[in-house]
């Protein structure tokens, strides 16, 4: 199977603080990577490094055998969806045509190849009917697959999600995670999430990141590089509590 | 009726021309102004016109001439501030706001002799526009909507979730240095209106009433440019019968009609 992601010695600093240290990770093709780790972590950060908005402090990042901005077009990003305005206007197909927005040029407009694409895209996340309705309106559950429509019409061989299972129900997050099993049949995904209980049973291999990234592999939830990341001990997250997890994490600091 | 009547006067058919056009650019600018959130950058642009007016009475040209180099300049320094420097955009705002005050200010000191319309670049005088700068307006009208044509929908995605567009290969720098310099043409058709002082209610308060009954963006485009065409007419209308400054009164319509349709709102 071929890389399609490196990093090598990454770091980020904004300022005198680290956000990225030292970062290595391989990932391959059809992957199904989940990152984990504490809010404030560089999750996010990580993202962006691959898609080419951060540029790393040290270190060098490879996408698709190029560099981040020329891997771009072939990159879905899926931001967290509580960093929109709710009151933005524009409609879901609006949204989803945004992901077009490179394909068609700066001065021209969207074509008929566009719609339909965009149509699709909404059928396949299931939001088809909702397509006129204004962005504001609807659940989180429902604006994520907007989002992640928004990127798959992008044709991506990769897709980045960030906190795809925040803001959404349970029922809601098996049915994305079952969505997302069908799209990596033709694509690489690497999620990030503090929300390890879901991220564990679907996920084909794990990482944890706290800064640094601590453990890339099969998800057998190794006790070791977990509790490594959150700082606190392995059994709360055997019980079943991730969100405790964190909670200790931040009581410790 | 008193409408038709004072119709009759050049300067009145003029006054409510100027309206017009000032309407469509700020209806269409002013969206984009709310939509992404840049009305205090909007208000530096404006005041930094000032300096540009200045210039215009010293060196003895059209003032609103001045004023378009001095709104595009300071738009551009502040689309570099943003991308290449350490300064935060708030900060560069308020330099850029007083530095175009202060140039205005000493510049027309230094203008000899006594400044006779200085008043109405400040606050607007709708009732004394020129034949000819209601040629400068109908152009730079026709440059806006031209421009945002074409870069609808880039405007439209950077506005809603800038690192998306980045990501997906949208030039997002240069679609923000022109969604800035559409401002800084907008403010010069606007000082005609309501000064420089008062501009940055135009670019914000027809677009922010049309906002709460609009869907889409476009839809707020057209609706603030119909609202902001009513506003302009009734507060000339207000300001002849009553015989008060111009600009104020639209204004304080703008603002009245804000707050009324707000509470409808709420209401219903």
């Amino acid at each position: 199977m071929s890389e399609v992601i490196r990093l090598e010695n990454v770091w980020v600093k904004y300022g005198d603080i680290v956000v990225l240290e030292d970062i290595n990770l391989s990932i391959y093709e059809y992957d199904f990577l989940g990152i984990i780790g504490p809010n404030g972590g560089g999750k996010t950060t990580l993202l962006k490094v691959i898609l080419g908005l951060i540029k790393p402090t040290r270190g060098k990042v490879t996408v698709l055998g190029d560099t981040p901005e020329e891997s771009r077009r072939y990159v879905g990003y899926v931001p967290q969806v509580t960093l929109f305005d709710r009151e933005f206007p524009a409609t879901v197909l609006d949204v989803v045509l945004m992901g077009r927005l490179g394909r068609k040029g700066i001065l021209g407009r969207y074509g008929k190849e566009d719609l339909k694409v965009a149509y699709e895209a909404l059928e396949s996340v299931e939001m088809l009917e909702l397509k006129d309705r204004r962005v504001g309106e609807l659940s989180g559950g429902q604006l994520q697959r907007v989002l992640l429509a928004r990127a798959l019409v992008t044709d991506p061989k990769i897709l980045l999600l960030d906190e795809p299972t925040a803001s959404v129900d349970e029922p809601t997050k098996t049915n994305l995670y079952e969505l997302l099993k069908k799209i990596n049949n033709k694509v690489t995904i690497v999620l990030v999430s503090h929300d390890m209980g879901v991220i564990s049973s679907y996920v084909e291999k794990i990482a944890c990141l706290n800064r640094r990234l601590f453990y890339h592999g099969s998800p057998e939830m190794e006790g070791r590089a977990v509790e490594e990341t959150y700082q606190c001990p392995i059994y709360l997250i055997a019980h079943g509590f991730p969100h405790r997890v964190l909670k200790k994490h931040k009581r410790s600091k | 009726m008193i409408l038709w009547e004072a119709l009759q006067y050049e300067f009145m058919r003029n006054a409510l021309l100027a309206g017009i056009l000032a309407s469509i650019a700020c209806g269409i600018v002013g969206a984009l102004v709310v939509v992404r959130k840049m009305s205090m950058i909007s208000g530096g642009i404006s005041h930094a016109a000032f300096g540009g007016i200045g210039l215009g009475y010293l060196l003895g040209f059209d003032p609103l001439y001045g004023a378009l180099a001095f709104t595009t300049a300071s738009a551009v320094i502040m689309g570099f501030i943003r991308e290449r420097m350490g300064i935060s955009e708030d900060s560069a705002i308020g330099i850029i706001w007083v530095t175009g005050m202060s140039l205005g200010v000493i510049l027309i000191g230094l203008s000899p002799g006594y400044a006779p319309d200085l008043f109405s670049y400040l606050f607007g005088s709708i009732l004394a526009v020129p034949s000819s700068d209601l040629i400068v307006m109908a152009v730079l009208d026709a440059v806006i909507l031209v421009v945002v044509y074409f870069l609808y929908e880039e405007f439209l995605a950077v506005s809603f979730d800038e690192d998306f567009a980045k990501a997906s290969g949208v030039p997002t720098e240069r679609v923000y240095l022109i969604l800035l310099s559409l401002v800084a043409l907008t403010v010069v058709i606007l000082i005609r209106v309501v000064g420089v002082i008062l501009v940055i209610a135009m670019l914000t308060v027809p677009a922010v009433t049309a906002w709460q009954f609009s869907r889409r963006l476009n839809e707020i485009m057209l609706l603030s440019s119909i609202l902001s065409i009513i506003f302009t007419v009734e507060g000339l209308w207000l300001s002849y019968i009553f015989n008060i400054p111009s600009g104020a009164t639209i204004v304080l319509v703008s603002v009245v009609t804000f707050l009324l349709a707000s509470a409808l709102k709420k209401i219903f």
